[in-house]
C-alpha cells in the first residue's frame, strides 16, 4: 500500500468514527430522544421536541467537546514531538496556567465586560494564556538561537507552580461564591449555551491547524533530533517557533472554551500511536478526530453517569488519564 | 578533481564572547574524496561538521559548496547535496527503519507532497546498499548499535539520491564520530561499508573520529585538528606520523605498515606529557 494510501484509509477511519459518535451522543440524555424524528423536516420545528433536544440543547454542547477534544489532542502531538517527550502535554508549557489565572482574575474582580458576546471569563483567560506564552517563549528564545528546549520546558514548569501560587492567592482573597465559581470552572466544562462560543473560537483553532497541517513531515524530523532534522533539510527555528506558536494559540482558544481540561492531550496521542505507529501525518490528523470522539464519550459520561447530577468532565478525564498517565510511565521506565 | 566543499578560514564560536570553537579552518574536500578528521575530545571536529553541513553559519569566513556560499542556499537545498550521520540516533517516538530511511527524503518533497514510488525505490535501493534490506520493518529501537548506524547512513544515502530522470548533483556525507559507540565486529562492518560507498557509490565523504587505525584502514587524507586548528593535513601517509600523533594527542606513539592489510596502524606507547593531563578540563 502507498504512503498515501496509508494515510488517506487511516485517517477516513477515524473521521467515519469520529462522525458517528458525534451524531449519536445528542440523542443520549435524560431524555432520549429519536434521530429520526430530529431530522425530519416534515414535522414543524415547533412541535419537534426531539429536533429542539437535538439541535438547541445536546448539538451545541457536543460540538464544543469535539472542538476542544481535537485541538487539546493535535497540541498534544504537536508539543510532544517539539520537546521530544511522549509525557509533554498541551499544558506543560504553562499556556492552562496562565488561562485559569486569567478567569480567577475575571471573577475576582467582577469583570462583567464582553465583546461581541462573549463573556468576560473565556476573554480573560484567552489573554492569560496569550501572557504565559509570551513569557515562557521569550525566556526560551533569549539565550540563543532558535528554542531551547530544555529552557522551554523549565520555564514552562515553573510558570505553571508560579501562576497556580498567584491562583491561590486571588482564590484566598475572594469571597466563597466567586471562589467557588473560578474552582468549577478550573474543572473543566463543556455546557455552551449556544453555538455562539464556538464560532468565536473557531478562527485561532482554524489558523492553528493550518499551521499544524503544513508541519507534520517536519515533527517526525523534529523526534529524531533537532540537529538531525536541520541536516535533513528542516528550517529549526522556524519549525520550532511554528509548533510552539500554533500550540499555544490552540490550547488557549480550547481552554477559553471548555476550561483546562486535563489529559486529552496525553492519553489520546498515545493510544493513537498504538494504533497506527508515529508517522505524524497520519498521528496529527488521527489524534485530532480520536480526541473530538473521546471528549465526546467522556462529556457523555459525565452527563449521564450520576444523572441528574453532573460531574464536570475535567473530573472524568483525570479518573481515567491519572492512572493512564502512571500506567504508561511505569511501561516506559 | 574539483572542490566540493570548501570551508574557507572559517571560524565559529557558540555564543558571542565564548571562545572560538573551530579558529581560521581551511580545508577543501574534493569530489569523491574519503577524508577523516581527527583530533582529541574538545578539538571542533563536530562544530566543523556542522559548519561545513551548513546547520550553523561561522562567525567569520564561509562554506562554499561547488563555489556558492552555504548561507546563500535554503536550508533544503543545502541538505539535498550534504547529508550527516550522527555518532548516535536516538529517537523520541518508535519508527520503522524504512521510516527513517525515507525521512531522507524531506529535503526533495513538497510541503504537502507524500513520498512517492521514486523516493520509495531510493530508499529500497540505499538500504540494500548498506546491507539493510532484511531490517526495513523493524523498530530501529529493537536494532543493535551497528545496524542501527547502517540504517541512519542509509538515511543519508537516501537523502543524496536521485530519481533516475534528474540528473544527479554532487553530493558529500558528513559523518560524526560514526563508530565510536561500537564494539570491534561493528567497527569494521561499518568502515568497511563507507569504503564500499565511497568506492562503488561515489559518495564523497568526511569522516571525523578517535580511531587512527580506522582512519588509517580508509581514508586517503586527515585533516588533524588541536584547540580549533588544522595542524595538519595531507595524505594520510604524509600526515600520519608519530610527530604528528605526539602534537595532537601528546602520546607517543608507534606507526607501522601492517604486512597484512598494507595499512598503517598506531599503536600508542606512553604519555608524552602526562603533567598536562593532569590538569584536567584545561586541555580541550
Amino acid at each position: 500500500m502507498s504512503i498515501r494510501r496509508r494515510i488517506v484509509t487511516v485517517v477516513g477511519a477515524f473521521t467515519v468514527f469520529a462522525i458517528a459518535v458525534m451524531i449519536w451522543a445528542p440523542t443520549v440524555g435524560s431524555t432520549s430522544i429519536s434521530l429520526a424524528r430530529a431530522f425530519d423536516r416534515s414535522i414543524p420545528w415547533d412541535d419537534n421536541v426531539d429536533a429542539q433536544i437535538f439541535f438547541v440543547a445536546r448539538l451545541p454542547r457536543v460540538l464544543a467537546g469535539g472542538l476542544v477534544g481535537a485541538t487539546l489532542a493535535a497540541a498534544g502531538v504537536v508539543l510532544q514531538a517539539l520537546l521530544r517527550n511522549p509525557l509533554a502535554t498541551p499544558f506543560t508549557l504553562g499556556v492552562s496556567a496562565g488561562a485559569s489565572l486569567g478567569a480567577m482574575l475575571a471573577v475576582t474582580m467582577r469583570l462583567e465586560m464582553s465583546v461581541l458576546g462573549i463573556t468576560s471569563i473565556p476573554l480573560a483567560s484567552f489573554a492569560g494564556s496569550l501572557v504565559a506564552t509570551a513569557i515562557v517563549y521569550a525566556l526560551a528564545s533569549s539565550q540563543r538561537r532558535g528554542l531551547s528546549t530544555n529552557v522551554l520546558l523549565l520555564a514552562g514548569v515553573t510558570l505553571n507552580s508560579f501562576f497556580s501560587a498567584l491562583i491561590l492567592f486571588v482564590q484566598y482573597l475572594a469571597d466563597f461564591a466567586e471562589a467557588l465559581r473560578a474552582i468549577r470552572w478550573m474543572m473543566g466544562g463543556l455546557d455552551v449555551a449556544s453555538y455562539f462560543p464556538i464560532v468565536a473560537a473557531m478562527p485561532f483553532i482554524i489558523i492553528s491547524f493550518v499551521g499544524f497541517a503544513m508541519m507534520t513531515r517536519t515533527l517526525n524530523l523534529l523526534s529524531v533530533g533537532a540537529e538531525a532534522a536541520a541536516a535533513r533539510g528542516v528550517d529549526i527555528v522556524r519549525a520550532q517557533r511554528l509548533a510552539f506558536m500554533t500550540a499555544s494559540l490552540a490550547t488557549g482558544a480550547a481552554v477559553s472554551l471548555g476550561g483546562p481540561i486535563g489529559f486529552i492531550g496525553i492519553i489520546v496521542p498515545h493510544l493513537v500511536r498504538l494504533m497506527v505507529g508515529s508517522d505524524h501525518r497520519i498521528v496529527l490528523p488521527a489524534s485530532a478526530l480520536f480526541g473530538a470522539a473521546f471528549l465526546v464519550l467522556c462529556d457523555l459520561a459525565a452527563r449521564t453517569l450520576m444523572s441528574p447530577l453532573e460531574i464536570p468532565v475535567g473530573v472524568v478525564t483525570a479518573l481515567i488519564g491519572g492512572p493512564f498517565f502512571l500506567w504508561l510511565l511505569v511501561k516506559r521506565s | 578533481m574539483r572542490d566540493l566543499l570548501w570551508a574557507d578560514n572559517v571560524s565559529f564560536r557558540y555564543a558571542p564572547g565564548a571562545p572560538l570553537v573551530v579558529d581560521g579552518v581551511t580545508i577543501r574536500l574534493a569530489d569523491g574524496a574519503l577524508a577523516g578528521i581527527l583530533g582529541p575530545n574538545g578539538s571542533g571536529k563536530t562544530t566543523l561538521l556542522r559548519l561545513l553541513s551548513g546547520t550553523r553559519r561561522p562567525t567569520s569566513g564561509r562554506v562554499l559548496l561547488e563555489h556558492r556560499p552555504l548561507d546563500h542556499l535554503s536550508r533544503r537545498e543545502a541538505a539535498r547535496q550534504i547529508a550527516v550521520v550522527p555518532q548516535e540516533t536516538e529517537l523520541a517516538f518508535e519508527y520503522r527503519a524504512i521510516e527513517i530511511v525515507l525521512m531522507g527524503r524531506h529535503p526533495h518533497l513538497g510541503l504537502f507532497t507524500v513520498e512517492g514510488p521514486d523516493d520509495i525505490r531510493i530508499a529500497q535501493d540505499a538500504l540494500a546498499a548498506t546491507g539493510t534490506s532484511h531490517l526495513a520493518e523493524r523498530f530501529f529501537h529493537e536494532l543493535s548499535g551497528g545496524e542501527k548506524q547502517r540504517v541512519v547512513i542509509a538515511g543519508a544515502l537516501a537523502q543524496l539520491g536521485h530519481p533516475r530522470s534528474v540528473p544527479s548533483a554532487p553530493s558529500v556525507a558528513l559523518l560524526d564520530e560514526p563508530t565510536a559507540s561500537l564494539d570491534l565486529g561493528y567497527q569494521l562492518e561499518i568502515s568497511s561499508l563507507l569504503l564500499r560507498l565511497n568506492q562503488e557509490q561515489g559518495v564523497t565523504m568526511a569522516i571525523s573520529t578517535h580511531d587512527l587505525n580506522l582512519a588509517a584502514s580508509i581514508c586517503r587524507e586527515l585533516i588533524l585538528m588541536r584547540d580549533g586548528r588544522v595542524l595538519a593535513a595531507g595524505p594520510t601517509g604524509e600526515v600520519l606520523t608519530p610527530e604528528n600523533v605526539k602534537r595532537l594527542y601528546d602520546v607517543e606513539a608507534d606507526v607501522q605498515i601492517n604486512s597484512e592489510t598494507g595499512h598503517m596502524t598506531v599503536l600508542p606507547i606512553r604519555l608524552a606529557a602526562p603533567e598536562r593531563i593532569r590538569e584536567g578540563g584545561r586541555i580541550k
